[in-house]
């Protein structure tokens, strides 16, 4: 019989493949993946600079381990460009390959930033091991660096960077950091508290040119505002990777669209991580990626199984300001409630009733953390 | 005593330890840690660790 088969070695990939063999120790298994197909943590990309990390400390099971761990065949540097749904067969660089049920965690592509001038093109990002390797070397030598985009992951990289000894920029569109996560206060008191520790803040602007000037780069705002810099990195969000799915006839949205079987139109492929959009919802996050693949597993083990989503509070990686978010559920309508403590901030999202939706804890406020999570609605029950 | 490994990014949980900075005094066994408890470093929930003989 042809294997189960997954393409992706991503933490939705190989979740899903160590969650099968909890349920199913024999069943025939293929995971291919355009990349070295080792095993890493993605969320400690963004910290890993202040522990002075490099790429091979953080990879933490090459392919050949995790091969034998899930008794699977991984197929490495083996890039997949199309599939034959009729004939249950995948085309790519290691040839013809047939699947039985087919499992896509392609993950997503960072954004371009819409940029001109002559270095437009040496814009840097950060979304896999291999990215933080060629970002790590960059680095060196460099006394000043701008990142673009202050949400989550610029952010989070804007305070690993802190420790490194360098001038930083943080140049975004909105008002405020983390804008589409926080009420403005909540996001005007973690810019306070990066600011503190050294982070420079460019807000209500976008970069519009890249020139090279000496041994870096001359940047223009949209605003007029003009700065030089040694390096520049971008974070402005991720765009699923949906062309494969799409070139197969598969239905589309922002994300490969799947119900809560995380089962697309075609009912013996499924999709799930930062590649898939679940009824709607598009989470490119650790947790949803978990409860989905668990979900997941248990339907490919012959246990047709819905996923549940409940509230998935999200931890910022900003020791500056430790910040937990818990965004209220899509489609909500609530009211931000601030409360500022004397070494933190506690923003509460509340219904026309009272009831709570969801939470932002900065600083001493995360003290609640436990007991708040507790009281919040589930996403998807 | 024993130890739980994160299987997301290799955080380990270590009973004998605990968790002082959340609140979770050393000696704390894994059963009595809430099960709202997240992994300091990524986040996942305390049913994505899985115990480690060391
Ligand atoms: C810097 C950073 C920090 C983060 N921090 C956090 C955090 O603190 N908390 C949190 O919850 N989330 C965080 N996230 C988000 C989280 O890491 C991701 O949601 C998650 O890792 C995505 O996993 P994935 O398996 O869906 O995608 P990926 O890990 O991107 O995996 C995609 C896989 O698909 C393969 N692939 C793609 N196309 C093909 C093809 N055509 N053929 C063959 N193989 C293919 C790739 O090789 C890769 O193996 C962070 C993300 C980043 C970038
Ligand atoms: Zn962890």
């Amino acid at each position: 019989m042809a294997p189960i088969t997954i393409i992706g070695s991503g933490l939705a990939g190989y979740t899903v493949a160590r969650e099968l063999r909890k349920l199913d120790k024999d069943i025939p298994l293929r995971i291919i993946s355009r990349d070295h197909g080792g095993f890493y943590s993605k969320p400690m990309l963004s910290n890993a600079l202040a522990g002075n990390k490099s790429a091979e400390q953080l990879l933490m099971k090459s392919a050949a381990q995790m091969a034998a761990e899930l008794n699977a065949e991984i197929l490495s540097n083996t890039g997949i460009n199309a599939i034959d749904r009729q004939a249950h067969q995948l085309h790519g660089s290691a040839g013809v390959l047939a699947y039985s049920k087919l499992v896509l965690a392609l993950g997503a592509d960072p954004f371009t930033p819409e940029l001109a001038g002559d270095a437009a093109d040496e814009v840097l990002s950060v979304n896999d091991l291999d990215d933080y390797r060629r970002f790590r070397a960059a680095l060196a030598g460099k006394h000043n660096i701008t990142i673009l985009g202050a949400g989550l992951i610029g952010c989070e990289f804007a305070n690993d960077l802190l420790g490194q000894n360098l001038q930083i920029q943080l140049v975004d569109l909105a008002e405020s950091p983390l804008s589409r996560l926080l009420p403005p206060a909540a996001g005007a008191y973690l810019q306070q508290q990066l600011e503190k520790q050294g982070v420079t803040f460019h807000l209500g602007s976008t970069t519009q040119h890249v020139q090279r000037h000496g041994n870096g780069y001359r940047l223009t705002l949209h605003n007029g505002v003009q700065f030089d810099t040694d390096l520049v990195l971008s974070a402005i969000g991720l765009r699923p990777r949906v062309t494969l799915a799409q070139q197969a006839g598969l239905a589309v949205q922002r994300g490969i669209s799947v119900n809560r079987q995380l089962q697309t139109s075609d009912a013996d492929i499924y999709a799930l991580g930062d590649c898939a959009e679940v009824t709607g919802y598009l989470l490119p996050f650790v947790m949803p990626i978990m409860q989905a693949a668990r979900a997941l597993a248990a339907t490919l083990a012959g246990n047709t199984t819905d996923v549940r989503y409940p509230a998935m509070p999200v931890a910022v990686k900003t020791p500056a300001c430790p910040t937990t978010i818990c965004p209220p559920p899509a489609g909500s309508i609530g009211q931000w409630q601030i409360e500022i403590q004397e070494n933190g901030l506690k923003a509460l999202c509340v219904d026309d009733t009272g009831k709570p939706l969801g939470f932002a804890l900065m600083g001493s406020a995360n003290a609640e953390k436990q007991l708040l999570a507790t009281q919040m609605p589930a996403w998807l029950v | 005593m024993r130890k739980w490994l994160c299987v997301v990014c290799g955080f380990i949980y270590d009973e004998a330890a605990g968790m002082p900075s959340e609140g979770i005094a050393p000696g704390t066994r894994w059963e009595d840690v809430p099960a709202s408890w997240a992994c300091p470093e990524c986040g996942v929930s305390k049913a994505d660790f899985e115990m480690v003989q060391i």
